[in-house]
């Protein structure tokens, strides 16, 4: 990285600004991303506050405008999981409403100002602190954090196919799933493309719900730090505040989405690992 | 400094095809399924939230990929590392 970081910062302008912005904030000789990590704990513990002090304060007589929404959010999470999931939902439901308030929560990072954390850092500490600070604002657009979630999926995945169809089911039906033989011979034939085409479904679908939420939140933070080269002038500045309006206002509408892509393909996968043949 | 300018350019021509055919493969996809969704939505408007729903379901799945190819091709844009490769 340290040919083109050099060339890209001496070369100065939005490239350089770009750069600073994409760069995370990293411990342990550059692997692990202190910044996605330490907002999506801190984010996920301000979910959890909110819901809990909803939740401790819970009346059945009129419930207050906080009650009534988070009963919203419940009820909207519980239906999705109810048409899809037909079995003992009292784990399954849960988890789903963490997938999607965790997500929501730490894709809405995306829309506070990029350069507020800078500015304020910059108040406090002084310039030059400012320009070699880095930080990643939004966990989800960093892959560990989306890879991480939906290793765990990928786990529970395979737990729930264990459970529903036994260590020694689960096994045998790698080798024999799609396609069916009778006998002996046509059964061995079969077995390796069966573990072929079972091994890339299997593993399909982790990647699969990682990338979809990583692509979708890169490419909204990159646009919003494109937008920003546009305030750089005068000319162009009043069409950057339109532009970043009309992107945010879209990005609302991917934030939301993209949380409930996940919490519903998440929930459909374990449905279709829970149910045997 | 030829092999530098060599990646940079089928980069930038690398750039524009991911970033080109994701959008028009994202694009038709769109543009078949709200055709679908609006021909069904005149035929039985009392299912219309619950297509609603499914709709936007399957247009935040179509966009995937296409967004997935942004997000190679912006890396490509700003941490390209067959560039790195050379240093």
């Amino acid at each position: 990285m340290s040919v083109e970081t050099s060339n890209a910062e001496s070369a100065g302008g939005l490239t350089e600004y770009i750069v600073h912005h994409l760069s995370h904030n990293t411990v342990a000789g550059g692997t692990f991303h202190v910044d996605s990590w330490v907002i999506a704990l801190a984010v996920g513990l301000l979910g959890c506050l909110l819901l809990w002090a909803q939740a401790r304060k819970a009346t059945a007589g009129v419930p207050s405008k906080g009650q009534a929404f988070v009963e919203l959010v419940v009820e909207f999470v519980d239906s999705q999981v109810k048409d899809t999931f037909h079995g003992d939902r009292r784990f399954i439901a849960p988890l789903a409403l963490t997938i999607f308030v965790w997500v929501v929560f730490m894709n809405a990072i995306d829309l506070l100002p990029l350069d507020l954390p800078g500015w304020i850092i910059g108040q406090v500490a002084g310039h030059e602190v400012a320009e070699h600070t880095y930080l990643r604002m939004v966990p989800t657009a960093d892959a560990n954090t989306t890879f991480g979630m939906s290793f765990v999926v990928f786990f529970l995945i395979i737990f729930y196919s264990i459970k529903a169809k036994g260590g020694w089911g689960f096994t045998k039906e790698l080798f024999t799933a799609p396609f069916h033989a009778e006998g002996a011979a046509m059964k061995v034939v079969l077995a390796l493309p069966n573990l072929f085409l079972n091994l890339v479904e299997y593993l399909s679908k982790p990647v699969s719900l990682a990338m979809r939420l990583f692509g979708n939140m890169y490419a909204g933070e990159l646009v919003f730090m494109l937008i920003a080269g546009l305030f750089a002038s005068w000319v162009t500045f009043v069409p950057g505040v339109l532009l970043n309006a009309g992107w945010a206002i879209f990005h609302i509408l991917i934030i939301l989405l993209q949380a409930f892509i996940f919490m519903v393909l998440t929930v459909v996968y374990l449905a279709m690992a829970h149910e045997h043949h | 400094m030829e092999f530098i300018a060599n990646v940079q350019a089928f980069t930038a021509v690398a750039i524009g095809i991911i970033v080109g055919l994701g959008a028009l493969g994202a694009a038709l996809g769109i543009g078949i399924m709200g055709s679908k969704f609006l021909e069904s939505a005149a035929r039985q408007p009392e299912l219309v939230p619950m297509l609603q729903g499914r709709m936007f379901l399957l247009a935040g799945l179509i966009d995937a990929a296409f967004l997935i190819g942004v997000g190679v091709a912006m890396m490509f844009a700003f941490a390209n590392p067959l560039l790195a490769a050379l240093s």
